[in-house]
């Protein structure tokens, strides 16, 4: 039977097992929404603005396992989406984007709605494809989820001209395996390094594993659990990790990094043995450099060869998926007998015993804090929680208390703001019968508002739990305290009214401003099953995100809410993000 | 450290602007680079010759076999290896001068490939710091035109 190219690529991506499209159509892709509209099988989610497309996909994905699929135009359509890629790509997401392109012999002509779009993305997918022979089509796809979702995952583009998807040939066979000489990610650790790291972490007196977003990405939580209990080590995880190994437990020191907790970040810098699993040793976590760690052997486990030893020297490296290699080393560790680390945890217990998340109440003001903690009591910590780019974001981290992975879901490499409200209409797709939050701010929502339209469409019920404190409050706080509470433009005035907002798109929208009102909103919020809805949260301006290692500072010189209400730094950390 | 980097790719269309975009993107440094396709037609060979300390130079490496596209990376400098470059220079030639260029053409083992009345378009192939030598020896003002294919290297073990 024959077939155009536009048939050719919906059959493909059915052979992938693609259920959800997020996408918008223009005129580049025309011919594949026609396929698109002629099938059953896969659902299309038509979002408002290309980049909503992205994130939905990248919340979908994260929350699913499975590899989030685009489908945009040519031109602005692709340009709009950029952001989205770039997101999923500085966070490991498997993403698939086709975009269309102008026809080929109009290519490099300038021609209406064309851009360079395997130029423009080269730098933020993991890999991108312009596709110019229909025989290329079905192979191209195959290629494209298998780098997507193998390896260190990551986004990857298509581009194809129009003309390719109207072409006829006769149906392709489909072909189920692939082999690409280039391309070949390892999976197992070296057995000698295993050794190694097993040795290092039977002789260590102040260990602490170091978990991030690869043991989530990894599908690797059930082996870090093991592998911790079976040491009975302390646990920090990154921002990306939580939920990987459950924040309940007793072993959890809590994340660490810039706004980790004063256990965590004390115990990086006091550590002799830290083992780092499926983390990158990014520049929110090592705080400075020059004082990270000081006393410590590294152990880096990583899927990815050029993490390793990028930002600091590592003593064992072992390439290789987490989930393979904590599986190698538990059995490794099996009937070992481990040093004596009493006093280890003595020490750790006197840092927890600082409870460097307390913050103070203050009559009549809603603590952005006690928020997050009401969302967590009223959902019973079992919500997928999404949230946007700031102090709200921090907020969330710190006091939802994430017991499973794939639950906790924000850009945490690019930090684009916007994302929220877009992922949490995929991870709802991905999970319809789990709550999603997203957990928002006055500043993030407004950059992605449209899709609330979207929502209303489809059907995904979420709630918006909007942390509305007038500023942008990350901003604000980096003001407050490195430039003498000079506050540019850092407050938005004319907000709108977010829950006649709401009620305009067909949601619901409810407006806290009282501290007893909190919790009977959430509770009415999340009745409301079939419903989204909006609550504009009004809370406290002045609150600063703490524990917080300034820029330039180590770990061990954090500052402490109600100890140091005031921070500072040097021309170094001025210069730092 | 100078290091001659040599790179086993898919010869497929946007390969050179990958490599080309990643040490642009990390501030890598390139000194030269060449490419071509091999015996093989559907793969490239490019050589890149880069400066950095140990660590740049693992990174390098790194994130060049990081790429989808690239097959084999080999840092050529950690190897016995031979490396070449050629050199096309274009120099005024009056009576004064010639006898001059024609020693130092001849000191060097370089070709003259063409000749008009008054310039010489001269050749040469060998290790980099030959041709920089050959360069300097010439007197500065007559050259013309200096046009060099930046280095390519081979690995002297067989399997490479």
């Amino acid at each position: 039977m024959k077939l155009n190219g536009a048939k050719i690529l919906v059959q493909s991506l059915k052979n992938e097992g693609v259920d959800h499209i997020f996408g918008y159509p223009g005129g580049a892709v025309l011919h594949i929404y026609d396929a698109l509209d002629a099938q059953d099988d896969i659902k299309h989610i038509l979002v408002r603005h290309e980049q909503g497309a992205t994130h939905a996909a990248d919340g979908y994905a994260r929350t699913s396992g499975k590899p989030g699929v685009v489908l945009v135009t040519s031109g602005p359509g692709i340009t709009n989406a950029v952001t989205g890629i770039a997101t999923a790509h500085m966070d490991s997401i498997p993403m698939v984007v086709i975009s269309g392109q102008v026809p080929s012999a109009l290519i490099g002509n300038d021609a209406f709605q064309e851009v360079d779009a395997v130029g423009i993305t080269r730098s933020c997918v993991k890999h991108n494809f312009l596709i110019k022979d229909i025989n290329q089509i079905s192979s191209t796809i195959k290629k494209a989820f298998h780098i997507a979702s193998t390896g260190r995952p990551g986004p990857v583009l298509i581009d194809i001209p129009k003309d390719v998807t109207i072409t006829q040939i006769d149906e392709p066979a489909y072909v189920d395996t692939i082999d690409m000489r280039s391309y070949q990610p390892i999976v197992d650790g070296n057995p000698e390094q295993i050794t190694k790291a097993a040795e290092l972490i039977l002789s260590s007196k102040q260990p602490i594993i170091y978990a991030g977003g690869g043991c989530v990405i990894g599908n690797a939580d059930q082996e870090l659990r093991e592998f911790t209990r079976q040491l009975s080590f302390p646990i920090t995880q990154t921002l990306m990790g939580l939920g990987a190994y459950p924040a309940k437990d007793n072993l959890f020191v809590g994340m660490l990094g810039m706004h980790g907790t004063y256990e965590a970040n004390m115990a990086m810098h006091d550590s002799d043995c830290v083992i780092a699993v499926g983390a990158r040793f990014d520049d929110r976590i090592t705080a400075n450099l020059s004082k990270f760690c000081p006393t410590a052997k590294i152990i880096h486990i990583d899927i990815d060869p050029s993490s390793i030893g990028k930002n600091v020297a590592v003593d064992v490296p072992i390439v290789g998926e987490v989930k393979s290699v904590l599986k190698d080393l538990i059995q490794a560790l099996k009937g070992k007998k481990t040093a004596d680390i009493s006093s280890w945890w003595s020490q750790i217990n006197e840092w927890r015993s600082v409870d460097s998340l307390a913050y103070q109440t203050k009559e009549g003001v809603i603590k952005p804090q006690s928020v997050i903690e009401a969302l967590y009591e009223v959902t019973e910590g079992k919500a997928i929680v999404t949230s946007d780019v700031g102090q709200h974001q921090m907020w969330a981290a710190q006091y939802y208390h994430f017991d499973e992975p794939r639950r906790w879901i924000n850009s945490g490499g690019l930090g684009t703001m916007g994302f929220g409200l877009p992922a949490a209409m995929g991870a709802k797709l991905a999970e319809p019968n789990l709550d999603v939050a997203c957990v928002t701010g006055e500043g993030s929502i407004q950059m992605m508002l449209q899709e609330l339209s979207t929502m209303l469409q489809y059907n995904t019920p979420v709630k918006i739990i909007n942390l509305n404190n007038g500023y942008l409050g990350m901003v604000r706080q980096w003001q407050e305290f490195f430039y003498e509470k000079r506050y540019a433009m850092s407050y938005m005035d004319a907000l709108p009214d977010f829950v006649k907002l709401a009620e305009s798109y067909g949601h619901v929208g409810i407006k806290v401003e009282k501290e007893e009102d909190l919790k009977p909103a959430l509770i009415e919020a999340f009745k409301q099953k079939d419903r989204t809805v909006f609550l504009d949260i009004m809370t406290d301006p002045s609150e600063n995100v703490f524990p917080m290692i300034p820029s330039g500072a180590g770990h061990n010189e954090m500052l402490l809410a109600g100890r140091d209400e005031m921070a500072s730094t040097n021309d170094e950390g001025l210069n730092l993000v | 450290m100078r290091h001659i980097i040599s790179v086993l790719l898919e010869n497929e269309a946007g390969a050179l602007s990958r490599v080309a975009g990643l040490f642009s993107a990390r501030g890598f440094n390139i000194e030269s680079l060449t490419v071509a396709a091999t015996n093989d037609e559907t793969l490239s060979r490019m050589t890149i010759v880069s400066v950095g300390d140990d660590g740049i130079i693992e990174q390098i490496v790194k994130q060049l076999e990081k790429l989808i596209d690239v097959v084999k990376v080999t840092d050529l400098t950690a190897t016995e290896h031979i490396e070449r470059e050629l050199l096309l220079v274009k120099v005024d030639v009056n009576p004064n001068t010639q006898a001059d260029i024609d020693r130092q053409i001849d000191q060097f083992s370089a070709k003259i490939v063409d000749v008009s009345e008054d310039t010489y378009l001269i050749e040469l192939a060998g290790q980099s710091k030959k041709i920089n030598d050959f360069l300097d020896a010439l007197d500065a003002s007559k050259i013309l035109e200096v046009s060099r294919t930046g280095v390519t290297g081979v690995c002297q073990r067989r399997e490479g």
